[in-house]
């Protein structure tokens, strides 16, 4: 029995697939490692508040250490109430340092340094910070660029806190209640485009390259040459990719799972579902795309010309909406963004079969009409 | 001669878009017969082998083998053939076991067979070796004994030996001649090296420009040298590549 199974064609086929799948290591790190990183990476970027650390300058010396007596300034005056340390730069220029706590958006430390107009200017143009300020007749004076969204951020966060001057500034945002609700955050958002685009990924390269490379190496026609069954050839491809693919997602899902606490909200079976009809969409498009070329250099410029457009219109790393009115209907018949919003709304907004189905259906059935036309047009010299 | 004919081919053509490839040829092939194809670069040796391993099909012409048409029985006869192309590349991440494994499993045959044909092709020590750590001749050696591997009846060689030092050459002519000596298989093997066809074949087949020139035994062939007008220097041996040379005025390895 076990003798047989080990002999039999499809068997033997689907392990050399497996075999010479985990035999490159490059597939280890662009499948499983690199979806991981770039989902922890910006996971961590745009999930947890950082602390900001802004330099504001601060025209004249006297802001800094009150030497003139005779004018009082408001500058430093906060500065003082606020107990903002003293210290030298590295530049050896004087500089007040001041940390506002703030537990919800993260903490706030300014650097206040102490400039003239013209060292200022260097540094604003450098982009080391963005807001000067001075005083001119009993008030704080700021300049900064009003298109620039972080100075108009600083004006008002520093305005803010001089406003108050007179008491200890402390984040008063009691009036802010944070959305950390998992499913609205980035990663949220992120962790199913980046499956669907995996499983994109995945196919288009395992699936499309390694029969471009068969062929130009003449193994496909040495292996039609013995009596191999043709649909034992193609079922072993593409059962090791789905399988791998699974694989791949399921390590991508835990990691985010144990770094983030991201959960599948809906349906597991639809999600399951879809996820095995999005794999045979993009495995259809990879035979078919991989059905008649012999040179790898077409083969490459096939895949990248099919897989980059998706990757940037699909949404997988921000929303389609921002995509003129026009576009999104097209948009949303990509298989890419098909998969990816469909996923998504059973992991985030707990769909199940009766929102989803119709994506299955359609990945599905489109997966099984490319296949076929594939195989007739395929060529195996 | 009274053997059983394996393989007929019939006034056979074949073109690519600007090339007559194959123009009329006409060969008979009888069991246990090893036959070599000979002639230069581009002579159509390849063209006319793959047409008769099923790999291309002629534009004109037809081609039996066992009595037999590719079409309809493609099965059949692709369980009787064993071939080498001329450039193949195997799974370069698979151990040659492996490779022999996975192509046995095609022809429905197990690891005993496999044995067989490793030791036969004396591979057992690469029998791990990754096949993209194999040298050319090695390489060669897991060619043939791929194509050996369900015993075929007829054997079809495309330059088996293109490449190789005379060495590894050698131990191909002896896996060979051992095949003779031991089976009845047919077998037809295409080359530019007159030595390999004298050496191994009884019977040779001379093609240029897509035509047959010459064919006959080899004892016929060199025969046949003493009336042509071009003679060889009376101190060299008479080869093959002087009737080639007489034939068109040209060198066969030209
Ligand atoms: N697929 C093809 N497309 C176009 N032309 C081809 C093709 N295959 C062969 N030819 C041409 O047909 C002719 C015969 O080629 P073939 O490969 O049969 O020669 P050959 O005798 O095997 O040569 P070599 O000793 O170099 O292998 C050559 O001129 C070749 O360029
Ligand atoms: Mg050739």
């Amino acid at each position: 029995m076990i003798e047989r199974i080990s002999n039999s064609q499809l068997f033997q086929l689907i392990l050399a697939n497996i075999k010479e799948l985990i035999r490159e290591p490059g597939v280890l790190f662009w499948g499983i490692v690199f979806p991981i990183l770039m989902s922890l990476g910006l996971g961590v970027a745009f999930t947890k508040k950082k602390d900001v650390i802004t330099q504001v300058a601060v025209i004249g010396e006297n802001h800094l250490v009150h030497q003139a007596a005779d004018s009082l300034s408001l500058i430093f005056t906060f500065l003082l109430q606020n107990k903002a340390i003293l210290e030298h730069d590295r530049e050896g220029k004087l500089a007040r340092k001041l940390t506002v706590p703030d537990d919800k958006l993260g903490n706030t430390t300014f650097i206040f340094k102490s400039l003239d107009w013209k060292e200022a200017m260097v540094l604003l143009k450098r982009g080391n910070l963005n807001i000067v300020m001075d005083e001119k007749g009993g008030a704080v004076q700021y300049h900064f660029d009003p298109m620039n969204p972080d100075a108009q951020l600083t004006y008002l966060k520093l305005s803010r806190l001089l406003n108050v001057a007179g008491t200890v500034v402390k984040a008063t945002n009691t009036e802010i209640s944070p959305l950390t609700v998992s499913g609205t955050r980035y990663i949220d958002f992120l962790v199913p485009g980046l499956i669907a685009m995996g499983v994109m990924m995945s196919c288009m390269w395992g699936v499309s390259y390694a029969i471009i490379e068969r062929r130009s190496k003449k193994l496909l026609r040495r292996m039609v040459a013995t009596p191999m069954k043709r649909s034992n050839f193609f079922l072993a491809l593409i059962t090791v990719r789905i399988l791998m693919n699974f694989v791949e997602a399921g390590l991508l899902f835990l990691a985010a799972w144990l770094a983030f606490g991201i959960t599948v909200q809906g349906s597991v079976p639809a999600l399951l579902a879809l996820f095995i009809s999005g794999n045979f969409a993009f495995a259809g498009i990879a035979i078919l795309l991989s059905s008649h070329t012999s040179k790898t250099e077409v083969g490459n410029g096939l895949i990248n010309a099919l897989s980059m457009p998706m990757m940037v219109l699909s949404g997988v790393f921000f929303s389609y909406h921002n995509f003129p009115e026009w576009s999104i209907p097209v948009i949303q018949k990509f298989p890419l963004t098909m998969m990816a919003d469909g996923i998504r709304s059973v992991m985030i907004e707990g769909a199940g079969f009766a929102e989803i189905g119709m994506s299955v259906v359609i990945l599905s059935v489109s997966g099984l009409v490319l296949f076929i036309v594939g195989m007739r047009l395929f060529r195996w010299h | 001669m009274s053997t059983p004919t394996v393989i007929e081919v019939r006034n056979v053509f074949k073109s690519f878009k600007t090339v007559q490839a194959v123009r009329g040829i006409d060969l008979t092939i009888g069991a246990g017969q090893f036959v070599a194809i000979l002639g230069p670069n581009g002579a159509g040796k390849t063209t006319l082998v793959e047409m008769i391993e099923g790999i291309q099909q002629p534009d004109e012409g037809e081609i039996f083998i066992m009595g037999k048409t590719w079409k309809g029985n493609d099965n059949y006869l692709r369980n009787i053939i064993g071939l080498s192309l001329q450039e193949t590349h195997f799974i370069d991440k698979l151990s040659v076991w492996e490779t022999l494994r996975l192509f046995a499993s095609f022809f429905k045959i197990g690891a005993a067979r496999c044995e067989e044909v490793l030791k036969l092709v004396a591979l057992e020590e690469k029998r791990k070796a990754f096949v993209v750590n194999l040298s050319g001749g090695q390489r060669q050696r897991l060619a043939l004994g791929i194509a050996l591997i369900n015993k075929p009846k007829i054997l079809l060689l495309d330059e088996p030996t293109t490449g190789l030092d005379p060495n590894a050459r050698r131990e191909i002519w002896e896996i060979l001649r051992s095949l003779k000596d031991e089976t009845k298989t047919s077998l037809i093997l295409t080359t530019h090296y007159m030595e390999e066809a004298e050496q191994l074949c009884d019977y040779i087949v001379i093609i240029d420009q897509g035509k047959i020139l010459k064919q006959g035994t080899i004892t016929d062939l060199l025969g046949e040298i003493q009336d042509l007008p071009v003679k060889p220097a009376e101190t060299r041996k008479i080869t093959l590549d002087d009737l080639f040379t007489s034939l068109t005025g040209r060198h066969l390895n030209d």
